[in-house]
């Protein structure tokens, strides 16, 4: 295929995915990789790279839309990165250590988790117990504005969450995504944030996240223009008009449909891992 | 001023500011790499829209564009694909910026503690993108 058909599809494909990632608030990292071996038939280490291009795009544009209001909670965030930039250094080179097909299995299993998460709804597991020692010792309790004035919440399970913050940043260091999932999972589950700081502090951090291991991708060669240029725009375009939409659309059914397609992708990169084909 | 209150629940008027420059550099930074990208993109078009890459096999090793001085290299001599590469490159660094921005305002509050953090994760950044 010419390179100008190349550049059209995938900036479709791109905005595409850009759009549902916006809207559901899952990101679009998870079927950027997908779609370029399944569809494009790239080589998953070109695919890696150029995800992690559009992961960082997205989640700065996000980002600069939701700091302004007074959601995330800076300290939790940078404290927390520290897990993330080591964890996302860590599977830059785990990546450059397995085969591409270990990494199409891991990033299929992790796409079916993702497909099977998304459907369930969110609780806020706030509990109002005491804080974590170590949270009163390293300022992380906060308060967030609500309709009522702001609203104090506690810290919990600090170390719990630092573990599971480098987890999501090996994960996406070795596949290029966000792993907002398991970054969510971490802030709602172990560390009882409320909801909306846990996702606004979550979004915040992926970009630096994948920054860490985009560096040493780019060393690789893993990161190629003809392939960056398309799919960073696309997502952008995608998530700066999904961003705009979303007070108008309904984001439970869209993330049914999420669900769907992530978990067919991730069926569909399974059978070409176990087939030889990535 | 307000200095138990931002014991007490880490928040005060200092960390709204800070959140509002953070938000104007994060989204310049994301607009300026996009322009860029844009540019190189085009330019990129034109010159090789009709040849037919394969992305089906990889050579990383063989890149020409695998560290900061050949992008500027290439960038130097108005080359497509390494302005493209440039605009990747201003888009990794600004989450870079925002993390060197939070350490300076947390340097100006005297709060060591999170300066200390902030400049470690800004170090493993360093590392990711200038050694790796």
């Amino acid at each position: 295929m010419p390179v100008t058909d190349i550049t059209i599809l995938l900036f479709l494909g791109a905005l595409a995915a850009g759009l549902l990632g916006a809207l559901t608030g899952l990101g679009g990292g998870a079927i950027i990789v997908p779609l370029l071996t399944i569809l494009f038939h790239v080589d998953i280490r070109y695919a890696v790279g150029t995800s992690l291009v559009s992961v960082i795009a997205t989640s700065s544009g996000a980002a600069a839309a939701y700091v302004k209001e007074g959601y995330s909670n800076i300290r939790v965030g940078m404290l927390l990165e520290i897990a993330t930039t080591i964890g996302a250094i860590t599977g830059a080179f785990i990546a450059g250590l397995v085969s591409p097909t270990a990494v199409a299995v891991i990033f299929g299993v992790v796409l079916l988790h993702t497909a099977w998460t998304s459907t369930r709804p969110r609780v806020d597991h706030v509990a109002g117990g005491p804080s974590d020692p170590i949270a009163l010792r390293l300022r992380l309790d906060s308060t967030f504005p609500t309709a009522n004035g702001p609203q104090h919440y506690q810290v919990q399970r600090v170390p719990l969450g630092f573990g599971l913050m480098y987890i999501a940043g090996v994960l996406s260091g070795l596949l290029g995504i966000g792993s907002g999932v398991v970054k969510v999972l971490a802030m709602d589950r172990a560390m009882h944030l409320p909801f909306k700081v846990s996702t606004t502090t979550s979004n915040f951090m992926i970009g630096v996240t994948a920054a860490a291991s985009a560096g040493i991708y780019l060393h690789r060669g893993y990161i190629v223009p003809g392939l960056a240029f398309p799919v960073m725009l696309g997502v952008l375009a995608g998530a700066l008009a999904g961003a705009r939409m979303l007070p108008h659309v309904h984001t439970q059914k869209l993330r049914v449909v999420f669900s769907v397609l992530v978990g067919a992708l991730a069926v569909e990169l399974l059978l070409n891992a176990f087939t030889g084909k990535i | 001023m307000g200095v138990p209150h931002t014991l007490i629940t880490g928040h005060s008027t200092a960390d709204d500011r800070t959140e509002q420059v953070v938000g104007t550099v994060l989204r310049l930074g994301v607009l300026i790499a996009a322009a860029v990208t844009l540019v190189g993109g085009v330019l990129y078009l034109m010159q090789s829209g009709a040849t037919r890459p394969d992305y089906h096999t990889f050579r990383g090793q063989l890149s020409r564009l695998r560290s900061l001085a050949d992008v500027a290299r290439g960038v130097a001599v108005g080359n497509a694909e390494a302005i493209v590469q440039a605009g990747v490159v201003l888009l990794i660094a600004t989450p870079i910026a925002r993390v060197a921005l939070t350490l300076v305002a947390f340097a100006i509050r005297k709060d060591r503690l999170y300066a200390l953090i902030s400049a470690l994760v800004l170090a493993l950044l360093a590392y990711g993108l200038l050694g790796g």
